[in-house]
């Protein structure tokens, strides 16, 4: 069995984030990751962010995976990082079994923080496995990970900032974007990004779903169908686009598999996508010095993960007493970039998210 | 509508029609279902399937998704070779 003093589950912009902090402050850091390479979601994110500079706005995300990266080569003496490892169990007294490349392994960590992220949603229409039907986070990686064109002439399911943005990067690369569909009302993500695609000619279908999808072999076309304010399919309101693939983005949910499984308090709650943990103000668990940050506490922006993975980052060193010089008011700026990241009209759906998790931790 | 052909659990292939006809029956938990499907218990270990089937499970008891309770969840998150674990043991003696 290894031991580490802070086990950090989880390499994208939350968990390199909070392994940058609790080095800062002293402390002796495990980093581990699933995936080849770290950065997490933000090396397939080839746009620039929006916010303030606090989080690296205007700076492409792959350039911020680069920089959180280079962030952390000063404490190579204290830091551990395993690529290509996955975390397979958490259990109650802190032991996280692992496998890399076939090697199964213990560790045994003072403090951990999962941070694994969030996973793609999928949506249940008619022969939704038809080859040629993708997430958007599949897309990206094709594309802005591989060079690879999902297809030629494509409809984006979902119109929050991933489908708007994805939709973009796919002209972009020269891929034909028939229509957005979007099953509410109203556009889901930033007006700036609608616009754009709204001036490159591309129809943004409110209250309008995917019914079907048709195809021998793989997708050929798909059926179109208008909702009612009950969400309920309207008779007569089908319409066929000939597609080659379908990207679905339709928001992501929680990786949050390590947590339930230690039996840490969850709650499902809907605005934050899923089933998630409650935490205390310091981003730590149930569990005793079993700690989260990013979209596995509620899936938010990278901007979020990056200030949440700051403190948790802080939390747990302090736990295994290794004070950052600094804490308090590092603590006190990134507790107010969280604020203010989650305010405004864009924020209310986190914020009632969290509000409604608050109220459950009480009752629970 | 073909209800065969809406897929809700990807690693079992398992499909709307095969989970309404269960609802029916009586079996109105995702932990029974997967008793009787096999839903989640493949590679996604119901990441996929869980909020599908969970969504169909409130709307047959004309409920809210947030009420239907989650499955249980166990180790390990993904599929490992028994030889990988016997070799772990082994090296730990």
């Amino acid at each position: 069995m290894r031991t580490t003093e802070l086990l950090i589950i989880g390499g994208g912009p939350a968990g390199l984030m909070a392994a940058k902090t609790a080095l800062e402050a002293g402390a002796q850091v495990t980093l581990i990751d699933r995936n080849n390479r770290l950065g997490g979601q933000l090396i397939k994110q080839t746009h620039k962010f929006f916010g303030s500079e606090k989080q690296y706005a205007k700076t492409r995300g792959l350039t911020i995976a680069e920089k959180l990266i280079t962030d952390l080569e000063d404490y190579h003496d204290r830091l551990k990082i395993c690529l290509n490892t996955t975390a397979l169990g958490l259990y109650r007294d802190r032991v996280v079994t692992t496998v890399c490349n076939d090697t199964y392994d213990k560790i045994h960590p003072q403090a951990i923080i999962v941070a694994t992220g969030a996973f793609e949603k999928c949506l249940a229409f008619e022969n939704n496995d038809l080859p040629g039907i993708y997430g958007a986070g599949a897309v990206q990686t094709l594309m802005n990970l591989y060079g690879v064109l999902p297809g030629k002439e494509i409809v984006m399911v979902g119109s929050g900032n991933i489908g708007l943005i994805v939709s973009y990067q796919l002209i972009q690369a020269g891929v034909r974007v028939k229509a957005v569909l979007e099953a509410a009302p109203v556009i889901g993500g930033y007006k700036v990004h609608a616009s754009k695609l709204r001036r490159l000619g591309v129809p943004i279908l409110t209250s309008t779903t995917v019914q079907k999808a048709i195809g021998s072999l793989e997708i050929e076309k798909i059926v179109t169908v208008k909702l009612d304010s009950n969400w309920q399919a309207i008779e007569g309101s089908e319409a066929e686009i000939y597609v080659d693939a379908l990207c679905v983005a339709v928001g992501l949910s929680p990786m949050h598999q390590l947590l339930s499984m230690a039996d840490i308090q969850m709650c499902y709650v809907s605005e934050l996508g899923g089933l998630v943990p409650h935490v205390s103000e310091d981003y730590e668990t149930s569990l005793d010095s079993v700690f989260v940050a990013g979209d596995v506490t509620g899936v938010e922006e990278a901007s979020s993960a990056i200030v949440e993975g700051a403190i948790a980052g802080l939390m747990a060193a302090k736990k295994m007493n290794h004070l950052h010089p600094e804490a308090d008011r590092i603590l006190c700026e990134y507790r107010t970039q969280l604020d203010n990241l989650r305010s405004g009209p864009c924020g209310c759906k986190i914020r009632n998210g969290l509000g409604k998790l608050k109220e459950n931790q009480h009752v629970g | 509508m073909n209800k065969k052909d809406i897929i809700l659990c990807r690693c079992e292939d398992v499909s709307l029609a095969d989970v309404e006809r269960l609802l029916h029956e009586g079996y109105h938990t995702y932990e029974e279902i997967k008793r009787q499907l096999r839903v989640g218990m493949g590679p996604c270990q119901g990441q996929i399937c869980g909020d599908l089937i969970r969504r169909e499970i409130a709307r047959y008891l004309k409920e809210n998704i947030e009420s239907i309770p989650t499955h249980k969840t166990r180790p390990l998150t993904i599929g490992v070779k028994i030889k990988s674990i016997k070799d772990g043991a082994d090296h730990e003696r």
